[in-house]
């Protein structure tokens, strides 16, 4: 397990390294630099400004530099916001990306398993078609859609719960912002849960335990979901790196403060530092759940340590 | 009749049976994916909404009163009114919500288009040449889409749109540049089977090159899960390129497009909701058309789950 864990690492690094060197050549082969104004810098100025952010040396040293600094931590600098790095910025916002991002994830991934679990034993039954309607929602209805409905509905016309914003701490503004980001991913998620236990429902250990007379609750939780759990724990991955990027729309439209909106600004005032910084750290944040989530995958299904 | 034996003789009745139509006849596995097809009403219902969306987004501006740039100073921010023409009202500016619409179902439909046929061409022959090469140039190359994969694909849009900035065209490519992906993969699992078939191996034999290969005899046999995997990657693409209009990033003004028009009303749906209502209306039938079409050629065209 430990060889497993180890050599996963190895993996994500050079994934890492790759990624930022494709941002970082992407970055400086765009036309024009971050300070080209319509009305140009005076020369001397430019030349001051230029060595402030290390823009003047040769390519390969700046890369140098920017590779360096990833490493420490340090995501260089904005260059809209002069007063703060990108790193600052990230720290200010990261906290609260992270603790609805997560909120949403695990929520999503319960209440996906339970559903599809539900709808495979309850097959062409009303919980199923309940399911079927509730994952098409969930599918077809894009997040910024469905945010701006259920402000238009909830928020404003019944006025149950806060539109948007965020006054500290508070639970009624968190629950739309949970939901949106969750249902696509609860939606998935129970889909893909609904297939696998029916095939696993199908096979014969399963009818052999049957005919032993153990309750149909025990074959559930015996012997049915940890197999039918793998094809879940493999869409995890990729699930979360969709509903990070969906926690962009969902804490723009809510006005929440999380990287999300420093992101969004950032790209509609074309400031690359902050583009790229986000990006990265990104990049990082998704391979290390991407690593934890194959470490789940190995510790549910064995023959994953082994190929 | 000299020359004829018996079983000849047979054989001519046989075939002049054929020709009157009163012998079984078989089917191919083409007309048998459209019997299968034609049986799902839901997709049926599906193709048939969406070419009706289609022709009205094409069709449909040539027969609305009011031009898309067109400002009615009269009629700013009302709702639909048949009098004046404003079937689906009027926005902030005073312009017919019902030609904007059209026009950006127009958008949308052709980046939808557009961004998949680059997203194929480029998911195909990638794949085609990975599966078929093998051994090491196949690994290298899935090794880069397992990377691809782990990253939010979304923001390299974002970053190519940032840098190069926001021209539609720019948007088509981007989207479907970095679309490709699982095609590659599907792609590259049929061709890995499909090399090793006695066609492919009388090509070689007969001294064809690889490219030949590929493009002639491997390429056309991928046809199925090609077209079945596309038409599931219209609704990503359509969804995505809202995404960017949606956070002002895509389809730039006087130009608009499904997302656009929504994020435009979504801030003010509480005074005028036909702003938001009419453009999501499109945009979710749009989307539920495609995934039941695609659904429905996967249940058509794929031997699995017959």
């Amino acid at each position: 397990m430990i060889n497993y864990v180890l050599r996963r690492i190895l993996a994500a690094l050079p994934i890492a390294f790759i990624a930022i060197t494709l941002c970082f050549i992407v970055m400086r082969a765009a036309p024009g630099g971050p300070f080209d104004r319509e009305r140009p810098l005076p020369p001397a100025v430019m030349q001051n400004v230029l060595a402030h952010y290390n823009l003047d040396k040769p390519l390969w040293e700046q890369y140098w530099i920017y590779v360096s600094g990833v490493l420490q931590g340090d995501f260089g600098p904005s260059m809209t916001s002069y007063d703060f790095s990108v790193s600052q910025l990230l720290a200010i916002g990261l906290p609260f990306t992270l603790m609805l991002g997560m909120i949403a994830f695990v929520l999503a991934t319960a209440v996906g398993i339970i559903a599809g679990i539900i709808a495979a034993v309850k097959q062409n039954q009303w919980p199923d078609y309940i399911l079927v309607f509730a994952v098409m929602i969930g599918v077809i209805i894009p997040n910024f859609l469905m945010a701006a409905l259920l402000q238009l509905g909830i928020g404003v016309h019944l006025g149950w719960l806060p539109a948007g914003g965020w006054p500290g701490f508070s639970i009624p503004h968190l629950i739309m912002p949970v939901l949106v980001l969750s249902w696509p991913h609860a939606a998935r998620i129970s889909r893909l849960m609904r297939g696998s236990m029916i095939e696993v429902l199908g096979t014969n250990y399963i009818r052999t335990a049957k005919s032993k007379g153990i309750g149909e609750r025990l074959i559930l939780a015996r012997h049915a979901v940890k197999p039918a759990l793998i094809p879940v724990v493999s869409y995890l991955g990729p699930g979360l790196s969709y509903l990070l990027t969906g926690s962009l729309v969902v804490e723009q439209v809510f006005g929440l403060p999380g990287i999300g909106r420093y992101f969004i600004n950032a790209a509609l005032n074309r400031d690359y530092g902050l583009v790229l910084g986000t990006t990265i750290f990104y990049v990082i944040l998704i391979l290390i759940l991407n690593l934890l989530v194959d470490i789940v995958y190995a510790w549910i299904d064995p023959k994953v340590r082994y190929r | 009749m000299p020359g004829l034996t018996g079983k000849d003789a047979t054989l001519s009745a046989y075939a002049d049976k054929l020709e009157q139509l009163d012998a079984p006849k078989g089917r191919s596995l083409t007309q048998d994916a459209l019997r299968r097809l034609s049986k799902n009403k839901a997709a049926m219902v599906s193709i048939f909404v969406l070419a009706a969306i289609i022709l009205i987004a094409f069709v449909g501006p040539y027969f609305v009163p009011w031009g898309v740039g067109e400002v009615d100073w009269t009629s700013i921010r009302k709702p639909p009114d048949f009098e004046k023409g404003h079937f689906l009202g009027t926005d902030q500016n005073g312009r017919d919500l019902l030609a904007r619409l059209l026009q950006g179902t127009q958008m949308s439909l052709t980046v939808a288009a557009v961004a998949t046929i680059v997203s194929v061409f480029i998911g195909v022959v990638y794949g085609a040449v990975a599966g078929y090469f093998g051994g090491r140039v196949d690994a290298v190359m899935m090794r880069f889409v397992d990377i691809m994969y782990a990253l939010p694909y979304i923001l390299f849009v974002i970053i190519l749109v940032v840098i190069f900035g926001r021209s539609p065209i720019l948007l088509f490519i981007g989207i479907g540049a970095l679309e490709w992906l699982t095609m590659a993969r599907i792609v590259r699992g049929q061709t890995l089977s499909l090399k090793e078939r006695e066609f492919i191996e009388a090509a070689r034999a007969g001294g064809a090159k690889p490219f030949t290969i590929i493009m002639r005899h491997i390429v056309p046999n991928l046809t199925g899960p090609v077209v079945i995997y596309a038409t599931l990657t219209i609704p990503e693409i359509i969804l995505t390129e809202s995404f960017l209009s949606y956070i002002g990033l895509g389809v730039q003004e006087p130009l608009t497009s499904l997302g656009t028009l929504i994020s435009n009303g979504g801030p003010v749906a509480e005074v005028m909701p036909w702003l938001l209502i009419f453009p999501a209306i499109v945009l979710v039938t749009m989307l539920l058309c495609l995934t039941y079409i695609g659904d429905g050629l996967r249940d058509a065209l794929d031997p699995k789950d017959r």
